[in-house]
């Protein structure tokens, strides 16, 4: 817990208090229940199910993330390609996957040279701390990423405290 | 009222919680089209002009079909029923126009529809300044609200002020502790995923005070709600908002 | 599924890259969570989306649990031709929900 104090004796009582409220406080959000985790090595094969053997470089593509979300059920999402996008060169799809899902995979956009533009908006939910990864599939061939570390922090004054 | 009361927050110093959260956030609020509040508003206008009960009769036939007779109202709610002497809220004034006026059965707390219809009258409030009716007969249930805002209550012994004027601005757990105005319900909180009202909200502190949560519609959350808009007095509605 | 939001402009020149912004009423059950018996509530989600122009897909997403309920999804698109686009939401249940808009394009 992250406070600013502005008045020190009010404060090191409250933390004491607040200290006792943080389970009650604490999140109940709709993914702390995790039967089955996606791991890091599950969403490599979901990544491998992608590209098969080609490479992944690095660049070309731009995701954006709040660095501290506010709110893991609801993070906003923006993801643009630096591409022409005419008939000659242009995005094919988009990838996003992320470790900590139950499920490895978040979205896949289909898109072609009618889009005019590679960027795309969404609103996703990550159930915790992790790495997010952008992977865009080009008309030539090639598959370029991009990773985001996000840190969710935990909502406080949730519906039920179990 | 012109002045704050003893420990409130300064008049000057009041700020909404749309202040205190993220940019993001903030800009999903503020774009209709991206405010998902909006697709609630958009079916509280067509349940607005839908006949309803025996009396078929749609809330449009008597009050018009733009809601533009609604402006405002939200901003002075709740007010003084007559009839029941004592504050009633939006969700029960509506519910009452749905039972007496258009006789049908009345929307359960917090269902789809009743969350709807208080989006779209709320909403032709949006950018007024909150004002309380100066009713007398409002003031001693106004004043039972504030003492239950000061109230130590629940496992923690915890007050509502404690977190909110005395506190607010700090984080506690991922959260930071905003003043508690309710200037933009019903809203769209993105840890519920819905829209949800007020009471909901007041309903969420309860449980994290470790305290017993009334029952909707109770006195008690009238009263609190009578309260928060006497201390947001003046500030303007943002129905429908998004809060974390 | 209930109620659509779809922001297209009413009119564009030839050529212009336009920006199409929906959201769409849905809860997006994931499947993983439970319910107050502390049984897990049915997977029910908006598993695509498509929009065509003039009868011509030119965006989709194949959407999983981790997609926020009430999906919000902005993209492009080039104005070619006046018409209508044509907005899918397909769930679980293979049921659709079908939105349309009109664009004057000059
Ligand atoms: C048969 C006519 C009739 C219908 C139908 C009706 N109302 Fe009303 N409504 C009234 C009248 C008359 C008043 C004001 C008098 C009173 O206090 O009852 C009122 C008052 C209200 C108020 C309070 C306005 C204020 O200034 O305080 C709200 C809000 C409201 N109605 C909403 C609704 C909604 C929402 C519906 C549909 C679900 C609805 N009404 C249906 C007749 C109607
Ligand atoms: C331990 C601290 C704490 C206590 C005690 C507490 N709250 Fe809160 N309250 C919060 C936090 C934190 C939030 C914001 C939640 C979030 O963003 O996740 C909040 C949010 C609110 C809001 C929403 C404000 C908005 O912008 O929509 C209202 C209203 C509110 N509280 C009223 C109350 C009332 C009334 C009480 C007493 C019954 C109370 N709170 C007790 C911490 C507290």
């Amino acid at each position: 817990m992250k406070c600013e104090a502005r008045n020190a004796t009010t404060r090191r009582r409250f933390l004491a208090l607040a200290g006792g409220a943080m389970g009650a406080f604490g999140a109940a959000s709709l993914l702390t229940v995790r039967p089955a985790v996606a791991t890091p090595a599950s969403m490599a094969a979901a990544i491998r199910e992608v590209v098969g053997e080609a490479p992944v470089r690095p660049g070309k593509i731009k995701l954006d993330l709040p660095p501290l979300v506010e709110n893991g059920n609801t993070v906003p999402l923006t993801v643009t390609v630096d591409s022409p996008m005419t008939a000659a060169s242009y995005v094919k799809r988009l990838h996003i996957f992320n470790e900590k899902n139950p499920e490895p995979n978040i979205v896949t956009f289909h898109l072609g040279p009618r889009a005019g533009r590679a960027n795309i908006s969404t609103r996703i939910r990550l159930a915790d701390t992790q790495s997010v990864i952008a992977i865009a599939e080009l008309s030539d061939g090639s598959f370029w990423s991009e990773s985001v570390d996000v840190i969710v922090t935990i909502a406080a004054c949730t519906e039920e405290s179990k | 009222m012109a002045a704050a009361y003893a420990g409130e927050i300064p008049l000057s110093e009041r700020k909404s919680g749309y202040a205190l959260m993220s940019r993001d956030t903030q800009k999903m609020q503020d774009d209709r089209t991206a405010n998902p509040g909006t697709l609630w508003v958009l079916e509280g206008e067509t349940l607005w002009s839908q006949k309803a009960g025996s009396a078929a009769k749609s809330c449009a036939g008597c009050h018009g079909n733009s809601g533009s007779s609604m402006t405002g109202v939200a901003a002075r709610y709740p007010a003084y029923n007559t009839t029941l002497r004592r504050p009633i809220n939006l969700e029960q004034r509506i519910n009452i126009c749905r039972t007496e006026r258009q006789h049908a059965t009345a929307f359960a707390y917090e269902s789809k529809e009743v969350l709807a219809l208080s989006a779209f009258v709320g909403s032709q409030s949006l950018g007024r300044k909150i004002a309380p009716p100066a009713d007398k007969r409002l003031t001693p249930f106004r004043n039972t609200g504030r003492d239950l805002f000061d109230l130590r209550q629940g496992q923690l012994n915890l007050s509502c002020a404690q977190c909110h004027n005395d506190n607010w601005s700090r984080r506690l757990s991922g959260a930071i502790i905003p003043q508690a105005h309710p200037t933009g319900y019903p809203l769209y909180r993105l840890e519920w995923q819905s829209l949800g009202s007020l009471q909901r909200r007041l309903r969420n502190c309860l449980i994290g005070m470790r305290a017993e949560p009334f029952e909707y519609g109770a006195p008690e959350y009238v009263a609190l709600e009578l309260y928060l808009m006497s201390r947001a007095r003046g500030m303007r509605i943002e129905t429908p908002a998004v809060r974390p | 599924m209930a109620r659509a939001l779809i922001n297209v402009p009413a009119k564009a020149t030839r050529g212009q890259v336009i920006e199409i912004k929906t959201l769409i009423s849905h809860p997006m059950e994931t499947g993983y969570r439970p319910d107050y018996n502390g049984k897990l509530v049915p997977r029910d989600i908006i598993n695509k989306f498509v929009c065509t122009y003039n009868g011509t897909e030119v965006f989709r997403a194949d959407l999983h649990p981790a997609i926020a309920a009430n999906p919000f999804i902005s993209f492009y698109t080039v104005a070619t031709e006046s018409g209508v686009l044509t907005f899918t939401w397909t769930g679980d249940d293979g049921k659709s929900f079908v939105e349309k808009a009109s664009i004057t394009v000059a």
